[in-house]
This record gives C-alpha cells, sequence and structure tokens, in this order.
C-alpha cells in the first residue's frame, strides 16, 4: 500500500476508486475548492461558455457525421435529407451551425476580456499564446465545416481560402494542389475536409486542456488586474462560480435558441442553398461573419502576397502581445489612456468587418485601409509607446479592500502605491 | 439575499427558502436534460425516408408450386412460397406435441389461401439465411428450410424442427390484394 492516495471521500465507492485514482480528489481541488479571485464581474463567464460551446458542437457534429456523406455527388442532398428526413435533424443541425457563431461570439469577447484586464501579461504569457493556437485550431475547423454542406458559398469559400496559399513564392502552387488533392476543389478535397473537420475539435480538447492546466498554475487574472494576496482574496469556485457561470449559461442559452428556432439562417448565407457549382462564381462572396474582419485586411492591401501576409498576421500578432505591450499595469481601469484607445481597436475591428461584408469599392477600401493600418499601428507602435509614458492610476491594495471596503491584510490607514508590480 | 434565503418557512423549521430553490433548479436542469437527451436518441432512429420504405407489393402469379422467391423489405429477406398440395398436408398434419414452438398451419397463412406462406426469412437462432426457397436446394428433413450455418430446420410452414434455432421464423405482416398480389408491411 506504500505510495497509496489517502482519499478523504466517505463513500466507500468514491473513496476505493479515489485511492487508486485521485480523480475526485483532483476535480475537488480544480473544481470545488479552487480558490478564485472574489471581485469576478460576468465577463469571467466566457471561458465556460466557450468550453460549453465546444462541447454542444462535439456533441452535435458527432451525430451529424452519423447521417452525412462526405462525397461531392452526395453531400448536399446528405444535408438536406439530415433536415427534412432525420428525426430533429433540423434541430440538430441548427444548433451546429449556430453553435459555430455562438462559439466565436463568446471566444471573441473573451479574447476582449484578456486584452481589457490585461490579462496575457505575466505569468499568463504561455496560457494566453495557447489561447491564441486555440483561436487559429477553432477558425481552421470552422473554415472546414463550412465547406462540407456543398453549397455555392461551401464551394467558393474553399476555393478562396486554399488559393491563399498559392500567394507564397514558388512553392504556392504545390501547396495548393496537395490541399485539393486535385487540381480544382473537388471530391477528395471535401473528403479530406471532412476527415479533419471531424479529427482537430479533438485537438482542440488537448489544447483547451492545457489552457485549463496552465490557468489552474498561475490562477485567474480579476477585473483589478493585481495579484491574490492573502485567502481573504478569494472564493472556492464552487458553489460561487459554478453558480455565477450558471447564470451566465443561462443567458447564454436563451439567445443561443433565440437564434436557432426563431432566426436560424440569420447569420447564413443564401447562396448556400444552392448545390456547389464549379462553374459558376456567386456574385455577392463573403465570408461567414466570424471571418469578415480578417477577409477585409486581405482585401485592403492591392498586393497578393502582402495582403495574405498581413490577414495570417493579424492573428499572430496576438502571439507576441504580452511582450508588445509595456505597461506593467494589467487592468485597463487603472491606464486611463489604455482604457479609451482599446475601445477605438475594438472599432477598427467591427469597421474592418462591416467593410469585409460589402464589395470592395469606393468608400469601403478606404475604410478598410484606414482600419487595417489602425490595427496594426494598435499593437505594434501604440503598445509600445504607451506603456512608457503613460501614468496609471493608483492600484488598490488588495482585492478585498474594494470590494469590502476597509478590510483586507493592509491598515486601513495605507496608500495606495501608484506603480505597484502588477 | 443569502440571509433570507435561509430563512426557515413558518411553521415547517426544516424547510428553508433555499431547500425550494435547489429543488426547482435541479428539477429544470433535469426536465432540461431529459429533453435533450430525447433529440439525440430519437435522431438514431429510422428516419423519414426509411419509414417511407417499409412495405412492398409482391405479384405471385410468376411463382409455380414447389417454388419459392426471396423479396427484400425493410433490408430483410421475405420468403414467399407456393405450397404444393403434399406440403400443405403435411404442414397440416403435424402432432403439435412434436413442434418446438406448437403452432398451427392455420395460424400461419391466410385462410383460403393455404398454398401461400410468407415468411421472414432469418433464422431465429443467429440471424443467417435459410436455404430451401428453390426446389434444388437442401431443405432439411421437414421439406422446409435448412440453415447452413447451424444446421437448424425447418418444415413447410416455416416452423423449426430441429435446433439450435429456438422458435419458428417469423411472420411480416401482409396482405392479399387480389388472388395473385400481395402487399407486405
Amino acid at each position: 500500500m506504500a505510495g497509496q492516495h489517502q482519499s478523504e471521500f466517505t463513500n466507500p465507492l468514491v473513496n476505493w476508486i479515489d485511492s487508486r485514482l485521485p480523480i475526485f480528489t483532483m476535480m475537488q481541488k480544480e473544481y470545488g475548492t479552487f480558490p478564485t479571485p472574489k471581485n469576478f464581474n460576468y465577463f469571467w463567464n466566457f471561458g465556460a461558455l466557450a468550453m460549453v460551446c465546444m462541447m454542444v458542437m462535439i456533441a452535435t457534429g458527432i451525430f451529424l457525421a452519423m447521417n452525412y456523406q462526405p462525397n461531392s455527388e452526395l453531400a448536399f442532398g446528405s444535408v438536406q435529407h439530415i433536415m427534412r428526413d432525420v428525426n430533429y435533424g433540423w434541430l440538430l443541425r441548427y444548433i451546429h451551425q449556430n453553435g459555430a457563431s455562438m462559439f466565436f461570439i463568446v471566444t471573441y469577447i473573451h479574447i476582449f476580456r484578456g486584452m481589457y484586464y490585461g490579462s496575457y501579461k505575466t505569468p499568463r504569457e504561455l496560457l494566453w499564446m495557447i489561447g491564441v493556437v486555440i483561436l487559429l485550431i477553432m477558425m481552421a475547423t470552422a473554415f472546414m465545416g463550412y465547406v462540407l454542406p456543398w453549397g455555392q458559398m461551401s464551394y467558393w469559400g474553399a476555393t478562396v481560402i486554399t488559393n491563399l496559399f498559392s500567394a507564397f513564392p514558388i512553392v504556392g502552387k504545390s501547396i495548393v494542389t496537395l490541399l485539393w488533392g486535385g487540381f480544382s476543389v473537388d471530391s477528395p478535397t471535401l473528403n479530406r475536409f471532412f476527415s479533419l473537420h471531424y479529427l482537430l475539435p479533438f485537438v482542440l480538447v488537448g489544447v483547451v486542456f492545457l489552457h485549463v492546466a496552465a490557468l489552474h498554475v498561475v490562477g485567474s487574472n480579476n477585473p483589478l488586474g493585481i495579484d491574490v494576496r492573502s485567502p481573504q482574496d478569494t472564493l472556492p469556485f464552487h458553489p460561487y462560480y459554478t453558480v455565477k457561470d450558471s447564470v451566465g449559461l443561462c443567458v447564454f442559452f436563451l439567445v443561443y435558441a433565440i437564434l436557432v428556432f426563431f432566426a436560424p439562417n440569420f447569420l447564413g448565407a443564401a447562396n448556400n442553398f444552392i448545390p456547389a457549382n464549379p462553374l459558376q462564381t456567386p456574385a455577392d462572396i463573403v465570408p461567414e461573419w466570424y471571418f469578415l474582419p480578417y477577409y477585409a485586411i486581405l482585401r485592403s492591401v492591392p498586393n497578393k502576397l502582402l495582403g495574405v501576409c498581413m490577414m495570417f498576421g493579424s492573428i499572430l500578432v496576438l502571439f507576441v502581445l504580452p511582450w508588445l505591450d509595456t505597461s506593467r499595469v494589467r487592468s485597463a481601469k487603472f491606464r486611463p489612456i489604455y482604457r479609451q484607445i482599446i475601445w477605438l481597436w475594438v472599432l477598427a475591428t467591427i469597421v474592418l468587418g462591416v467593410c469585409g461584408a460589402h464589395k470592395p469599392e469606393g468608400i469601403w477600401v478606404v475604410l478598410s485601409r484606414v482600419a487595417t493600418l489602425y490595427y496594426f499601428l494598435h499593437f505594434l507602435v501604440i503598445l509600445p509607446i504607451l506603456g512608457k509614458l503613460e501614468r496609471p492610476l493608483p492600484l488598490p491594495e488588495s482585492i478585498s479592500r474594494p470590494v469590502v471596503g476597509g478590510g483586507g491584510p493592509m491598515p486601513s490607514g495605507a496608500t495606495a502605491r501608484p506603480m505597484e508590480k502588477a | 439575499m443569502a440571509d433570507t434565503a435561509a430563512v426557515a418557512h413558518p411553521g415547517h423549521p426544516d424547510v428553508t427558502k433555499r431547500d425550494f430553490l435547489k429543488l426547482v433548479t435541479g428539477a429544470s436542469a433535469a426536465i432540461g436534460t431529459a429533453a435533450v437527451a430525447w433529440v439525440f436518441i430519437d435522431y438514431m432512429n429510422p428516419s423519414r425516408d426509411v419509414l417511407a420504405l417499409s412495405s412492398v407489393e409482391v405479384d405471385l402469379t410468376p411463382i409455380v408450386a414447389g417454388q419459392g422467391i426471396t423479396v427484400l423489405w425493410q433490408g430483410k429477406p421475405i420468403f414467399v412460397r407456393h405450397r404444393t398440395d403434399k406440403e400443405i398436408k403435411e404442414a397440416q398434419d403435424v402432432q403439435m406435441s412434436q413442434l418446438i414452438e406448437p403452432q398451427p398451419d392455420s395460424a400461419r397463412v391466410k385462410a383460403g389461401h393455404d398454398q401461400w406462406i410468407v415468411l421472414i426469412g432469418i433464422c431465429t437462432h443467429l440471424g443467417c439465411v435459410p436455404l430451401g426457397n428453390k426446389p434444388t436446394d437442401p431443405r432439411g428433413d421437414w421439406g422446409g428450410w435448412f440453415c447452413p450455418c447451424h444446421g437448424s430446420q425447418y418444415d413447410t410452414s416455416g416452423r423449426v424442427r430441429h435446433g439450435p434455432a429456438p422458435a419458428n421464423l417469423g411472420l411480416p405482416p401482409y396482405a392479399f390484394g387480389s388472388d395473385t398480389k400481395i402487399k407486405i408491411g
């Protein structure tokens, strides 16, 4: 019995398992008593919501795959079969289709939360970078999933996105042929996209596990952006944050259900109700809404290779965000200038999204160029300089003090230090 | 608010408002989960297009006495056999005590159509398709069907006479549209 884990659970079966494989102890430690900053606002719901999205997408996706045919002759019809003949097929498909949008909404808000409250700053740089990897995997998965119904937008989306790689000199054409498994987007392409669309979510689960594991090592950031200093600053995860997450989850499901039941095609493109036709490109070709800003960046640059590089760069720049932002204060709450210019960046991104939805002519070209410029200016110029110039507001002594006023570990007479190490 | 939630209900000192809230929350979550689970379970049931293929019509005129044909119904082989007078008599004269699953022949054919036996052609042992529709097939000692997998034998009424099969061949739902046409399913 040497080395056996001493389980504290009283239920004999749980105790027997836990002594040999301490999963109950682990769950208790990581999701039961896990000390969590007591001052979370509702922005801190979105990680859990993204996790729920991932599980919903995997569950519905596995069931959809039971009736889907990854063959260019049968794919479009098999999706219609799911919609019309299979019991609740319409429901599972609409949950899956709109689930992609909900997943991106939730994830984008989650990323914004990280940017606003400086969650990417030391010691959470790696946690943040794993998050960017998650975003990239999500985007690849969403793109390949969109190809599967084999409508006009599926087909031409696949053609345009795979052709991005043709921008690379010398090897570009060969890469595209390799991706296609032929000389155009066709059945081999569809078949491999289906295979990868099924695989990548499970890769995502693995990377999300790392994301959560890293989070549980360094602990959560909080709206004040200051470190936890004493047990008084924290609450056990359960029941406090399980319940708070559940409240957010109810609202999330409400919005999701409204989308699924009342406007299931609101975010879709009408052209995707037309079966794929390799001889005719639709007049209005736009990606799904969650790709519009990147699409606008791509189109704003007149040079093919540079446009592709800037589009990929707009996400890759997030990897180095922890080092581009030179301010040591995490939360925007104590950064009077950053707190305002972060909204300019949000505006630029939204403008890019709107530009991406319009034909690239006239005012939209100018707007998307200005917004693209500002997008990169924010990361590459403003953030590094602002960290040096900005004078942050005084940080509170502890999380407890602003929350319960006058409490906390420090004597009540102590004054806040303006440049406390965050 | 946490204080008020824990306040006991007057007259019921053991019951607090929080108990009620927990009960309502738990019940709502359970109902929601069950509703979602049903969607996923029912999704795996036969779809509308499969159900639409659940009946098939068979023209009996080309089947001569002593011969049987196999038609596909719901993905299963259905034996339609035109029995000779001798086979009908054999099927009708059997002592019930000799049968593994006693059943008179009259309960296995439609009245007035004694020459036609319609069976689900799946051995009740482990699901193989027995031989015996063609006169040249092995039909076993009772002149009906013989299963090549494990040697089960059926008589001309499709009743099991020799194991290991435990039960008679199944009867699909069917009806005569005219004397020469049946609709299975």
